[in-house]
């Protein structure tokens, strides 16, 4: 229809004169915006999928190769679960116990580090929606620094931070205080609570504050109002807020690059010193075995907001 | 939000609730986030001592040295955050496009789904798989080998332009997102109306659906600007020697020569808090 339209009423509106080489011009442009949209998205899923794709299948070839097929095999999977790693020609620098480690320091690091930064989120994002201090549009910009300031500068800053006070706390005490999984869940905590306090707040500013005044005006006291009111109404933002900061903190490797300890290396760490030294043929399958851990993660936080979606209408 | 049809003996008591919740996450900032980053700002006015610790007096030696012995590398990452910004763009709108006019919800779910996973899979996995692919012994260098276009594999990995590709994938996501929500919202009877007055689809394209999908692209261009131009493990992994960024430098520094290290920090945040400032000026003004 609006192709017709096209150029029809150039001239002023007064006489309809179609101008054929206009309307020739406008739709070419039009054949070549709508072959536009359609390679475009061909080509970006391409380039999205291509590598995954690429790195789960090579991760049943029987060779090392990441061209050539040799034969379908699992043998680097039962390599991870017999404790029979080999990085290249080197023996053994990487064995099954040390990733059971890892994976071990990842969810103790990610479970603290969630329940952590889900509290204290969800209560600052309470304060800063409900409540009224002077200092709250400071602490408000500086809530959000976390999200936005380089990951690399948190590190290092940490890094720095926690030195002085080791060597302060020996010069006190006496005794030698070192980076480990503590020094990890606190770096975590600062950026996870942050995503929590935006997830969580986005949820309060849709709630209807009527609804705390009902309960107060039905002489429920603030604790109850909190519980029976707030705290239901907020809970699937709550589960989101926390569902985020568990994924960011297992995903996390620069800011737990600075402030590990010896011997409490998380997944992603270990993944990464086995890329710099020399690459083991089995770094595939265990890149597949995390793909498969995140795929089901995300689809169970979205099942759960599907439920919670259904169940509001 | 302040009606008169709020009771009025509201209590006292309630107007400084806020500050008891707030106080934790305030007090956890203030020390593991605030307090570490004012050490790194004054230990980058210190001196260098024994063994790249920071001692007195004062000096701003660090900076001149950032400008003049750095001064490429800073470059070096400004441009490839720019670049892969302007890529980012350049793949992602028509993308944010495509989806947003998928007239079946499914559709549009399953394309925008298609997006995020690869997102939620660990960043160190996704560089690592885009490694195995333009590695010497990779898939692209291995299939233009099998069909004969050259002899020796081509050397993708270890420059500028691997870092690029990598940021590119590792980011798109977060600049479709912000422009799909922005053309999602765009009524397309304005497109219909331009029609009418006759301009033709790059006009409309130009004049309307563009200007007002805008908070969109400078969303997106902020999101993907910031960790692109702050990144370490990407240069780290894909780009060498020649790649090297600003984030890698503060990685070394911070090994062999704090205070530089510090400087190094301070101006990359520097450039970011640029970044933000403009984006809270001229970015979404709607949603502030």
């Amino acid at each position: 229809m609006a192709d017709q339209a096209l150029g029809s009423r150039s001239a002023g509106g007064q006489a309809i004169e179609f101008d054929q080489g206009k309307i020739r011009r406008d739709m070419l442009i039009r054949r070549i915006g709508k072959i536009g949209l359609l390679i475009n998205p061909i080509f970006a899923y391409f380039f999205l999928w291509a590598p995954i794709i690429v790195l789960v299948v090579f991760s049943f070839n029987a060779g090392r190769n990441v061209f050539v097929w040799q034969g379908f095999s699992v043998q680097w999977y039962t390599n991870i679960f017999n404790n029979t790693i080999q990085a290249g020609t080197e023996a053994a620098n990487f064995n099954t116990q040390q990733i059971l480690n890892a994976v071990g320091n990842t969810i103790v690091v990610g479970i603290a580090a969630t329940i952590i930064s889900t509290a204290l989120g969800t209560l600052v994002a309470l304060g800063l929606v409900r409540g009224r201090f002077p200092g709250k549009k400071a602490l408000d910009a500086i809530l959000y620094l976390p999200v936005v300031i380089p990951e690399i500068a948190q590190g290092v800053s940490l890094l720095v931070f926690f030195g002085i006070l080791f060597d302060y706390a020996e010069s006190v005490s006496g005794s030698r205080v070192s980076y480990g999984l503590g020094t990890i869940v606190i770096g975590h905590v600062v950026f996870c609570m942050s995503y929590v306090a935006i997830v969580v707040r986005a949820r309060l500013a849709d709630m209807n504050p009527r609804l705390e005044e009902a309960a107060r005006d039905l002489g429920a006291n603030e604790w109850q109002t909190f519980w029976r009111v707030t705290f239901p109404l907020i809970l699937p933002g709550v589960v989101a807020g926390a569902l985020l900061a568990f994924t960011i903190s297992l995903d996390d490797f620069v800011v737990t690059f600075f402030v590990q300890g010896v011997g409490t290396s998380t997944l992603p760490i270990l993944v990464y010193s086995m890329l710099k030294r020399r690459v083991p043929p089995e770094i595939n399958a265990i890149s597949t075995l995390m793909l498969l851990v995140s795929t089901i993660l995300v689809g169970v936080s979205l099942a759960m907001q599907g439920r919670n979606a259904a169940k509001r209408t | 939000m302040t009606s008169s049809v709020q009771p009025v003996t509201k209590p006292t008591r309630e107007k400084s609730r806020g500050i008891f919740t707030a106080l934790p996450a305030a007090i956890w900032l203030a020390i593991f986030f605030v307090l570490p980053l004012l050490i790194v700002f004054i230990m980058s006015f210190m001196s260098t001592g024994r063994g790249g610790r920071a001692v007195m007096p004062l000096t701003i030696e660090n900076y001149v040295d950032v400008f003049d012995r750095f001064i490429s590398v800073v470059q070096r990452s400004l441009w490839i955050g720019l670049l892969t910004t302007l890529v980012c763009l350049l793949v992602g709108y028509p993308l944010a496009f495509f989806i947003s006019t998928r007239k079946s919800a499914g559709m549009r779910n399953l394309s925008l789904f298609l997006i995020i996973l690869p997102f939620w899979t660990n960043f160190l996995v996704r560089t690592y798989a885009l490694q195995t692919i333009l590695g010497n012994d990779g898939t692209i260098n291995g299939f233009l080998q099998s069909i004969g276009l050259i002899s020796e594999p081509i050397a993708f990995l270890n420059t500028p332009e691997a870092v690029i590709i990598g940021l590119v994938y590792g980011f798109l996501p977060f600049m479709v997102l912000p422009i799909y929500a922005s053309v999602e919202r765009f009524d397309f009877r304005y497109v219909e109306a331009a029609h009418d007055l006759g301009a033709n689809d790059l006009w409309a394209f130009i004049r309307i659906v563009f200007p007002m999908t805008l908070p969109g692209v400078i969303a997106g261009f902020i999101l993907v600007f910031i960790p692109a131009i702050g990144t370490f493990v990407t240069s780290d992994l894909l780009g060498g020697t020649r790649g090297l960024m600003i984030g890698n430098l503060i990685q070394q520094q911070f090994r062999n020569n704090q205070p530089l290290g510090s400087a190094l920090s301070i101006v990359l945040m520097g450039m970011v808090m640029i970044a933000l400032l403009i984006y809270i000026r001229y970015g979404d003004q709607e949603n502030s």
